[in-house]
């Protein structure tokens, strides 16, 4: 090589999203009109993780940061940065330039990661398997081919300490076990990507920024257990992730990293992919493993597991995409080296998707017992828009609320537990005081309601119960009695339900009437929602001491409510109002109240 | 009689993926990315070349969220319900459009130009409130950027 400088594009779903492909192909373009085409390379990679600045151009080697790039930037880049050497300021996140030894780990969102899944993304190219050789990409094939047992291989495992990040934790060496120790001479192994929870992303970066890692490490799996076929099932939504897993399937084949005696080793093994079809059900093992045997994505009564009776019948090992990018560097750099980062209950990192009413929201990886403080302040700059933070849901529609009195519980799969919350897979949704509890409840059991696939009655009546009796209480005619029947069916449903869909769903309505009783009490007994969400429950008011008489609100107004003459208050005709607050966004002078 | 329904391509792919265990979510798949949605016709036949009975294709179709069963717009508008986009206001999108295009979730302009759907998540929650039309997404949306966004697909 002999660059004098790389240019990195970020090309995930959130920076293509915003022209980041056109940013690309103009700057090859810009390079090559100013004649330094030679002296540049430009690379498109996978997620930078800073979704919020996006789209995101790093150049290397002075590991500038440019930050809301526009393709007309091109240019500038270009003839400032790579002709004279000098960082184009205004586009840098900081806005001024950089000490010669600053690094980009200076930027505060990035000072307490730590990538070990995210290794990869934003640094080099997904669809060139050369660049992931030279970041030590397949080096734990080689490994786990020549010189170790299966046996050693789940030793490995066992002493990193993983645990499977899909949700429930569960130790991935035992499943792996397992499967090696069942019966029978066919056995598969299964990348779940069907990543269904509705606001985490983690898992389409990594495929998108990063997918030989999961190859890899399914073919390790494959050579532990005494697997010889694999299967990715991915979500149809993710076409650029899709695209991105075919070209790498196809380039390991070329390299014989996949296929017929895999390095000349002996070792078959190969991956096809399976698409989802929007089914968040199908995120449960056994309904995904229904799912790509072509039926309807419905869960099966455990046992049997799948490591003893999986696809097909056979022995199956299911892991999701995060578990999955872990194993390479766990077999490369040894389980005990791994083992160093995290806590006595669980190992390693987590990736995090930070979004919701966060200032920087985005990808973050961090080691496990970081605290949500740290995370929701220090990475993500604490509450946009100048309010007050008020909970943080993870676990997705399976998980429960997190108040500012937890924000320092260290996070681990046991710490979130214990706090009425769990892992997830992810999903990290910040709430500010705008945000009502009750109909952020109902908002995730409408989804869990609409997602249940009906076999078990405890989660197809409990669930749309359950919203009933939500919807009933946002729209101002709950009772005390609600809360009882709320809790009772709650628990109906985790005793009775057959897979964690049902098991889980109530939790939402759990953790939120644990600690937020009093927004319940207020819908019920008062009538008002003290966020000022619930349309049913809100007056819009108009405060005649600060009201000038523009009749900017009156001629806004899409059904004529307010009235009043010019230079004089006006009010608003309440039984005609809507509700839709656009006089309130539209008065430049603070006089339109919610009560 | 409906030879003609399935392309050239569509019928060699499903002849490849025939004798395959769990060919049918696969076949459908494909389906519908080449007519736009699975219909009657294109179901029955399905189930005559993959040999598995149409009850079998409609239990599918009609469980999974990504198969759609009416012809879809010219451009498909996918505005995302997913959590970040629900507490960043999502459903302002649904609302603004059916204010300006008369569209509702599930349904289609009278000239055939716009359907509409809404999802769970399309994965970019960093860019809330989040639409996509026709794959190109549309990040951070305001009320006022929707009729400037309309505008550029006719």
């Amino acid at each position: 090589m002999g660059f004098r400088n790389y240019i990195l594009v970020c090309g995930g779903t959130g920076c293509e999203s915003s022209k980041a492909d056109l940013i690309y192909k103009t700057l090859i373009e810009e390079a090559a009109a100013q004649g330094v085409a030679d002296q540049v390379q430009v690379i498109k990679t996978g997620c930078f993780g800073f979704c919020e600045q996006g789209p995101i151009v790093k150049i290397l080697p002075e590991d500038s940061f440019y930050v809301k790039v526009r393709p007309e930037d091109a240019r500038e880049l270009i003839s400032e940065h790579v002709i004279k050497g000098r960082e184009v300021t205004r586009l840098l996140y900081n806005k001024t330039p950089k000490k010669p030894l600053e690094q980009v780990e200076d930027i505060q969102f990035y000072q307490k990661q730590l990538r070990v899944v995210l290794r990869n993304c934003g640094v080099i190219d997904p669809e060139n398997i050369d660049d992931y050789i030279a970041n030590d990409g397949y080096v734990a094939l080689e490994k786990a081919l020549f010189e170790m047992s299966g046996d050693d291989i789940i030793n490995e495992m066992k002493l990193s300490g993983l645990r499977g990040r899909g949700g429930a934790g569960f130790p991935t060496w035992m499943k792996w076990n397992f499967t090696k120790q069942a019966e029978g001479d066919v056995k598969y192994v299964v990348c779940n990507a069907d990543e269904g929870d509705p606001g985490a992303y983690m898992d389409r970066s990594t495929l998108e920024g990063d997918p030989h890692s999961v190859l890899e490490a399914m073919t390790i799996c494959g050579k532990a257990i005494g697997a010889h076929q694999g299967f990715i099932y991915i979500r149809a939504e993710y076409p650029l992730a899709i695209h991105r897993l075919e070209v790498a399937m196809k380039q390991a084949r070329e390299y014989g990293l996949l296929g017929k005696n895999i390095l000349g080793s002996g070792f078959d093994y190969d991956i096809e992919i399976r698409l989802g079809a929007g089914a968040f059900v199908c995120g449960e093992e056994t309904a995904l493993l229904q799912s790509i045997e072509g039926h309807r994505g419905m869960p099966l009564p455990r046992p049997p597991f799948p490591a003893s009776k999986g696809l097909w019948g056979k022995p199956t090992v299911i892991n999701n995409v995060e578990t999955w990018a872990n194993v390479p560097v766990i077999i490369a750099r040894g389980g005990a080296e791994f083992a160093k980062v995290g806590t006595q209950d669980s190992r390693g990192t987590k990736v995090f998707a930070l979004t919701g009413k966060v200032k920087n929201s985005g990808l973050v990886e961090v080691p496990m017992g970081t605290t949500l403080r740290e995370i929701v302040f220090d990475i993500g700059g604490g509450i946009a828009g100048g309010r007050k933070f008020k909970a943080v849901q993870t676990g997705g529609p399976s998980g429960g609320v997190i108040t500012e009195e937890n924000l320092d519980t260290p996070i681990d799969f046991g710490g979130l537990q214990r706090i009425g919350s769990m892992m997830g897979s992810g999903g990290m949704i910040v709430m500010d005081d705008s945000d009502c509890i009750v109909d952020v409840a109902k908002f995730y059991l409408e989804f869990t309601r609409d997602e249940s696939c009906g076999k078990c009655f405890p989660c197809r009546i409990g669930g749309k119960s359950l919203y009933n009796l939500l919807d009933k209480i946002t729209i101002g005619n709950g009772t005390e009695e609600d809360l009882e029947e709320l809790k009772t069916i709650a628990h109906a449903m985790q005793k009775g339900s057959l897979c964690a869909l049902g098991q889980t769903a109530p939790n939402p309505v759990l953790s939120t009437m644990r600690y937020f009783p009093e927004e319940y009490e207020a819908h019920i007994r008062d009538k008002k929602c003290p966020a000022g969400k619930c349309k049913k429950l809100i007056r819009y008011q108009i405060d005649p001491s600060k009201c000038i008489g523009c009749t900017a609100c009156s001629r806004k107004c899409p059904v004529g409510a307010i009235s009043g003459e010019l230079k004089k208050p006006h009010s608003i005709n309440q039984s005609a109002c809507i509700k839709c607050g656009v006089c309130r966004q539209t008065c430049k002078f603070s006089a339109i109240t919610i009560e | 009689m409906s030879q003609n329904i399935f392309s050239d391509d569509l019928l060699s792919y499903i002849d490849e993926w025939k004798d395959k265990p769990g060919n049918l979510i696969m076949v459908l798949h494909r389906v519908q990315s080449e007519i736009g949605y699975i219909s009657r016709e294109a179901a029955d036949e399905v189930s005559r070349l993959l040999d598995v009975p149409l009850s079998t294709i409609w239990g599918v179709v009609t469980f999974y969220h990504f198969f759609k069963l009416t012809k879809p717009g010219k451009y498909n508008i996918q505005v995302c319900l997913g959590t970040a986009c629900y507490l960043k206001g999502g459903d302002m999108i649904v609302e603004e459009l059916e204010k300006l295009k008369g569209l509702k979730v599930d349904g289609l302009t009278d000239d055939g130009l716009f359907s509409l759907q809404a999802v769970r998540c399309v994965g970019c929650c960093g860019l809330a409130p989040v639409m996509t039309i026709g794959g190109e997404v549309f990040g951070k949306v305001t009320k006022d950027q929707i009729p400037g966004i309309l505008d550029k697909f006719s």
